[in-house]
């Protein structure tokens, strides 16, 4: 509940912040369309070809890397639902929430130890006398790396399904007698099939926009993706028109399939566990114990083994060499700088469109105009997953080249993209806790005459600052491990720890890339553990 | 329109008024005197807090007139006419201490002098929690946040008090305990004094004046010692669960 000023003021402030987000976007898009418009004569046999084969992969990537990741979650989830009590559960639990915050070019670098030329997995192979090496480089390595963050993902939207099964429906599968498999088909097969389709739709968007992990093991005219292909055609072959054509290409899939997510039910809701002890007593038997063990020792050993290895070679490099260095210091005071400002950017951004949203939601019942107002102050926030961040930066360098000098741009435009990149994850934490925060102190704030000013200072800065810096960590965290925007812009002139990490690893300087590893894991997972210890499970965006 | 008198209460009078919710409307004509203690009372979903909320301010009628103290109060916000109102819960800012909260009765800015804060003290000494000016509302149980609420509702001094069932969630004694006291406090201020309630059993406590409501419209009003006796009401026999309708 808010004053008519309030409720005024918050919905200018929306409008103005769905302007400046829309002008953003037309910024990116208007040059693509105009460009391609004028760049007719570019289109070739061998350009088409090209264009359909990189989205082919694309598709195709995306595809796959979706069945399998959400084909190995199911045995982990019901593993995990299963034995509700052994030594470490809580640890490997949370462990599903790690991939997300470590940052991709980390990870990957990890996965590589693992499972790369030299990495464990080959020398054990080498060893056992199996003669020819896994390869990582390519589709193979594509699968595995999305399959290591997505499958904790899908695994966790599902876990937290099935643990809101009535503790009811327990009792009841115990007095009726019911075997593993009738348990499975009748009370946990339904709850994951309720999240199915969101949890698919979700890690699909992902793999289909993912640019790190390809750009780092794919790349090659066999195994590249739109994303890739667009960073290749501005920083390579210096190729406007190509990146152009892609981009707009880009848009459409995802743009299609944001309409296929919302056919098939919209985006997967995690509400939580109830907190009730769930006492499961389905029969056991010793098969069983063995199948849950084993899906659970090598769902933890696939996630442990590259975090392991991170921290081993990390630890292994000389950090102390490395933190003497003026070019470490500066991309982590980069890094931080730009991650800070784009936090507070999207953090602020997200509140304003959220509290805007909320003014304007009791106006919606009778103003078509404000059920609009409420449609777009929602959807501008999922804005990045239809134009994603290579493209809109594609867009803004189309539209700047020539004009000003791109580089020199770019920790503004960094800060705009990953700005825009944490909103969905923003507004997740914001959206709710505003809202709560509303229904709380709204009727009395307003029954007190607490209004404007006084009101904020009072009762909402009290109310929302957790909520707020637990997004704004999440924001910092997002932006200090991204390799997108960067990797366009960067440069002599703006470097960050990811990207000097990437030119570290592109002089074969593989103990400096570990060492740099380490360090973005520990402050990304440092500014993730601090928002989760401020929040509950339900609360949480990731 | 704030009125700032020690005592007495104020009419409350709904003229025409109507306001739809989605595929829910309502439509009350009511006129309270100044000083009575009314209890309003139907099933639920009948309309009862969009009564309540019709007169705090909270909803605007779309057609009608608000009038409180014979005064219209149609366009004006909850904070300018001249109401306090107890909610269910949620009635304290749980950030606040209890004495910064009842001091938000008095000045939304918090500027307190020494005769304020000895008003404060009084007001809680009156509702039997002396001394709990420092406590935060969480160390408080249920029944003593909302004893807290109207000592609030006491130093605002506002003459129309509106409780929209602020103690369906207390056990009976308590209850019993807090409606005693609010009726004392209707006593010595002479406030108007409107509360929603589902239980026939409170408003027979303490009220002089039943409304009955039923699909958002008022059936009928009466003397509430016999209110519940009556058997020309539409739909009262259905709602205290008498089967010989």
């Amino acid at each position: 509940m808010l004053t008519n000023g309030e409720r005024r003021r918050w919905i200018v402030g929306g409008g103005l912040a769905l302007a400046l987000m829309a002008a953003l976007v037309l910024a990116a898009v208007v040059p693509l369309l105009v460009a391609t418009a004028g760049g007719a004569e570019a289109r070739s046999a061998t350009f088409d070809t090209y264009i359909w084969r990189v989205t082919r992969f694309t598709l195709l990537q995306a595809g796959l890397s979706t069945l399998l990741s959400v084909a190995l979650a199911i045995p982990v989830t019901s593993a995990l639902a299963r034995r509700r009590r052994f030594f470490g559960r809580e640890w490997l639990v949370r462990l599903l929430a790690v991939p997300l915050g470590l940052p991709q070019i980390v990870a990957t670098l990890g996965l590589l130890a693992v499972w790369g030329r030299q990495g464990l997995v080959n020398e054990a192979l080498l060893a056992a006398g199996a003669g020819y090496p896994v390869s990582i480089y390519g589709l193979p390595g594509i699968l595995l790396a999305h399959v290591f963050f997505n499958m904790p993902l899908a695994a966790r939207l599902m876990l937290f399904e099935v643990e809101r099964t009535p503790g009811e429906y327990w009792a009841l599968a115990g007095q009726l007698s019911m075997r593993r498999s009738a348990v499975f088909r009748l009370i946990e097969w339904p709850a994951i099939a309720r999240v199915l389709p969101g949890a698919a739709g979700l890690v699909f968007m992902l793999c289909a926009t993912s640019f790190t992990i390809v750009l780092l093991i794919g790349g090659g005219p066999g195994a590249t993706t739109i994303e890739v292909a667009i960073y290749q055609a501005l920083r390579f072959d210096f190729d406007p028109p190509r990146a152009v054509v892609l981009g707009l290409f880009q848009i459409v899939l995802t743009g299609l399939v944001l309409v296929a997510l919302k056919c098939l039910g919209g985006r997967a809701e995690h509400g939580g566990t109830s907190g009730r002890a769930v006492r499961r007593q389905e029969p056991d038997t010793a098969l069983a114990r063995t199948a849950d063990g084993t899906a659970i020792a090598l769902g933890a050993a696939f996630l442990l083994a590259p975090m392991a290895a991170i921290a081993v070679d990390g630890l292994r490099a000389d950090l102390l060499r490395l933190l003497g260095e003026g070019a470490v210091w500066r991309a982590i005071g980069t890094s931080l700088a730009i991650a800070f400002v784009a936090g507070c950017l999207g953090v602020l951004l997200a509140l304003v469109l959220a509290a805007a949203r909320h003014a304007a939601l009791p106006l919606a019942m009778r103003h078509a105009s404000a059920r609009a107002f409420c449609a777009s102050t929602g959807a501008a926030s999922s804005l990045i997953l239809l134009v994603p961040p290579i493209v809109l930066g594609a867009g803004w360098f189309v539209a700047l080249h020539g004009v000003t000098d791109v580089f020199a741009l770019a920790p503004v435009v960094v800060v705009i993209i990953n700005a825009m990149m944490a909103l969905p994850f923003v507004v997740r934490v914001v959206e709710p806790a505003l809202a709560s925060h509303r229904a709380r102190t709204g009727r009395l704030a307003l029954s007190l005459g607490i209004s404007g000013w006084r009101r904020m200072r009072l009762v909402d800065w009290p109310g929302l600052r957790r909520p707020l810096f637990v997004a704004l960590a999440f924001a910092m965290a997002l932006s200090l491990g991204d390799l997108g925007a960067i990797a366009l812009f960067g440069g002599q002139g703006t470097t960050t720890l990811p990207y000097l990490l990437l030119q570290r690893m592109g002089s074969y300087r593989t103990a400096d890339a570990s060492g740099l590893a380490l360090l973005l894991a520990i402050v990304c997972l440092a500014l993730m553990t601090a928002g989760s210890l401020g929040t509950r499970e339900e609360e949480r965006p990731w | 329109m704030v009125n700032q008198m020690q005592s007495g209460g104020a009419t409350i009078v709904l003229d025409g008024v109507e306001l739809g919710l989605g595929d829910f409307a309502v439509s009350f004509d009511l006129d309270l005197p100044a000083g009575g203690l009314t209890a309003i009372t139907g099933p639920s979903g009948a309309g009862k807090s969009t009564l309540l909320s019709l007169v705090a301010g909270f909803e605007r009628p779309a057609r009608g007139r608000v009038a409180l103290g014979g005064h219209d109060v149609t366009r004006l916000g909850p904070g300018e006419r001249p109401v306090s109102m107890v909610f269910q819960e949620n009635n304290l800012f749980a950030h606040l201490d209890v004495g910064t909260n009842i001091a938000l009765g008095i000045d939304p800015s918090l500027k307190l002098g020494k005769a304020d804060r000895e008003r404060i003290d009084d007001a809680l000494a009156r509702v039997g929690l002396d001394g709990y000016a420092r406590r935060k509302p969480g160390e408080l149980s249920g029944g003593e946040r909302q004893r807290v609420a109207i000592a609030r509702c006491l130093v605002r001094r506002r003459p129309i008090l509106l409780l929209d069932e602020p103690f369906a969630a207390l056990g009976p004694g308590l209850k019993a305990e807090m409606l005693r006291l609010v009726a004392a406090l209707h006593r010595e201020t002479g406030m108007s004094v409107v509360m929603v309630t589902h239980e026939p059993a409170d408003a027979q406590a303490i009220a002089q004046t039943v409304v009955f409501v039923k699909d958002g419209r008022i059936v009928a009003d009466g003397n509430a010692r016999d209110f519940f006796a009556r058997t020309d009401v539409p739909g009262l026999a259905a709602y205290l669960g008498k089967n010989d309708t």
